[in-house]
């Protein structure tokens, strides 16, 4: 195991007073479900605020499909803040004056954790479609050696929203001694078959790309942006609620007077998706892609313990607090209620709120007063009984 | 901490370290009195996201949900105690919470204002207007309480559902409480409600 003060990271580091953060190195294997091993492998990672003497502070972030480590500061790939501003930071609900912030790449991903565009070390060329397929919990197994390396047994709260949801879901499942509470936000304990169907399209349309070159696009010097954007599009829709489209963009027209009679871009919500399938590209890997909604797939946590979800949680001590919200179509509130009353039929101490927004799937990450009312509340409660000052 | 009398009546009632769902807890008052003072297992069900935000950051275990659509979703007989305080009247179908509540714990306590009141008689009689008291003060289009019921009410609604009355106290204008025989003709008139303490038949 070696620490490093320099991630390797796929794309070139375009804001350079950014903060990149560490990465940690593994020599012994990490065994996957998928029943292959990875060795050496790598956690990129990024810390905010003070491990406190007693260790017992450390807040765990787990993040979404596409983000990454760079929760406040600017992310040093696209020079753009990080990704929830709103919630984490000084004085904010998840205080970093007061708490430790960890927040680690997935493995699988493309910002600094080995993902199918690192170089294989038996070939000397990128894994591409050779890297083992990986899962919710070997995401989470990744995240506890790290743990382990920081010196880190007990974490004072595990919270996330979409896949990271499923990551902390998996952390209280896999580690319940070492949860002291949770905060699964926007999440669910399974894919859904709408979701899976969804993701099934992002990636038909990547490898239908043929700069794509069968996962091999490194090596043959290509990029399969146009399938890459696509995926983007189609997924971005998700994220978003009909209200909020309709809010935001209307029928409107994008610097025009009238309709063109062409395929141009005629409407302001065509140029908004085609603007995030293009800035998506630059910043993501098509494989990583592929591999990390495979991973969301595949997670149906209550099929472990037998197809019934009380039973990853059968004497739990964790407390645990869920969020859901009015207008997300991706991980609806019933599917958030569904772990709260596994929850509850495993008698942990479980509290649950629906935030009413039209800002669809990604209200998570947005500003909702609301949300932020429950977090800094439970936070508060949660320090507290742990003895956080 | 002063509890709301009525609400120190039923803590009263529950014993120490019990596992109790408060049903409609509102800000989580009660609950956290009886975590405090009697080392309770706590956990709420409550509509309101703001009520629920400040149970949350009270430390207590509460969800947001529906006591009309929500409580099919609790497993039979895993409380000790399960607390309906000042809501009934509030529900869809008094009915099916009535006989969920009595399914999920092995005691349920319903506290309920009493429409039978000799005050609210009058009032309707005499004023010809819907009554207006200062614990139901809501006009008839706008109110709340869409099932409100008389003492007599409830005792016959025990019986339809299969529940029998440990015991019943009559509650008066100042939240005091005393004993009262649920079919007696007396609290039914004189009593502003009535905390019950029930059992699965």
């Amino acid at each position: 195991m070696a620490e490093t003060t320099s991630p390797n990271f796929l794309r070139p580091v375009t804001a350079a007073d950014a903060d990149i953060g560490k990465a940690m190195t593994f020599d012994a294997p990490l065994t996957l479900d998928a029943g292959r091993s990875l060795a050496p492998w790598t956690v990129a990672y990024m810390t905010y605020g003070t491990l406190n003497a007693a260790r017992s502070n450390a807040v765990l972030l787990c993040h979404a499909l596409t983000l990454d480590q760079f929760v406040i500061g600017s992310n040093p790939m696209t020079g753009k803040p990080g990704w929830w501003l709103p919630m984490v930071g000084p004085g904010k609900p998840i205080d970093t004056d007061r708490f430790f912030v960890i927040c680690a790449n997935v493995i699988g991903g493309c910002m600094g954790s080995s993902g199918p565009s690192d170089i294989d070390p038996a070939t000397g060329r990128p894994y591409g479609l050779s890297f083992p397929l990986v899962t919710i919990r070997d995401m989470v197994h990744a995240q506890a050696a790290l743990l382990d390396a920081l010196g880190i047994e007990q974490l004072l709260c595990v919270t996330g929203g979409s896949m990271g949801g499923m990551q902390v879901l998996q952390w209280a499942a896999s580690y319940p001694e070492r949860v002291f509470s949770a905060m699964p936000m926007a999440t669910a304990a399974r894919h859904s078959a709408q979701n899976i169907a969804f993701h099934e399209v992002g990636r038909q349309a990547i490898m239908a790309d043929p700069d794509w070159r069968g996962g091999s696009y490194q090596v043959e010097g290509t990029r399969p942006s146009k399938g890459l954007a696509v995926a983007r599009m189609a997924a971005h829709i998700t994220y978003l609620s009909e209200p909020a489209l309709q809010r935001k963009f209307g029928r409107n027209l994008q610097n025009r007077a009238e309709i063109s009679f062409q395929f141009a871009p005629d409407f302001q919500v065509e140029s908004y998706l085609h603007h995030q399938g293009s800035t998506f590209v630059d910043r993501f890997d098509a494989n990583s892609y592929l591999y990390i909604t495979r991973a969301m797939d595949y997670f149906d946590l209550a099929a472990d313990y037998g197809g019934v979800l009380a039973e990853a949680f059968r004497g739990i001590k964790t407390k645990f607090c869920i969020a859901s919200f009015t207008s997300d179509w991706l991980f609806p509130t019933v599917e958030n209620k569904r772990i709260a009353h596994a929850l509850n039929a495993a008698g942990a101490t479980v509290s649950f709120v629906e935030i009413v927004t039209d800002k669809g799937h990604d209200s998570f990450l947005l500003d909702e007063p609301e949300l932020f009312a429950t977090a800094r509340g439970f936070l508060n409660s949660v320090a507290q009984s742990r003895g956080v000052a | 901490m002063t509890l709301r009398p009525d609400l120190a009546a039923i803590a009263e009632m529950i014993p120490q370290g019990a596992r109790v769902l408060d049903v409609g807890c509102g800000d989580g008052q009660l609950l956290e009195y009886l975590k405090d003072t009697k080392n309770i297992d706590g956990r709420g069900l409550e509509l309101s996201q703001q009520n629920v935000n400040a149970c949350v950051a009270r430390g207590l275990a509460v969800i947001q949900g529906d006591a009309d659509t929500d409580l099919h979703e609790y497993p039979s007989q895993v409380f000790d105690i399960v607390i309906l305080s000042q809501t009934i009247q509030a529900t869809y179908d008094p009915s099916k919470v009535l006989e969920h509540l009595v399914r999920i714990g092995r005691h349920t306590i319903v506290s309920l204002p009493n429409f039978g009141h000799w005050r609210i008689r009058l009032s309707l009689l005499f004023n010809g207007r819907m009554p207006q008291t200062l614990a139901l003060d809501h006009s008839w289009h706008d109110t709340p309480n869409i099932h409100l019921c008389t003492i007599a009410d409830f005792v016959a609604l025990t019986k339809e559902t299969g529940a029998v009355i440990e015991s019943a106290l009559a509650l008066d204008e100042k939240g005091r409480t005393r004993p009262m025989q649920p079919d007696a003709w007396g609290p039914n008139l004189f009593a502003e409600g009535a905390i019950f303490q029930l059992k699965p038949r």
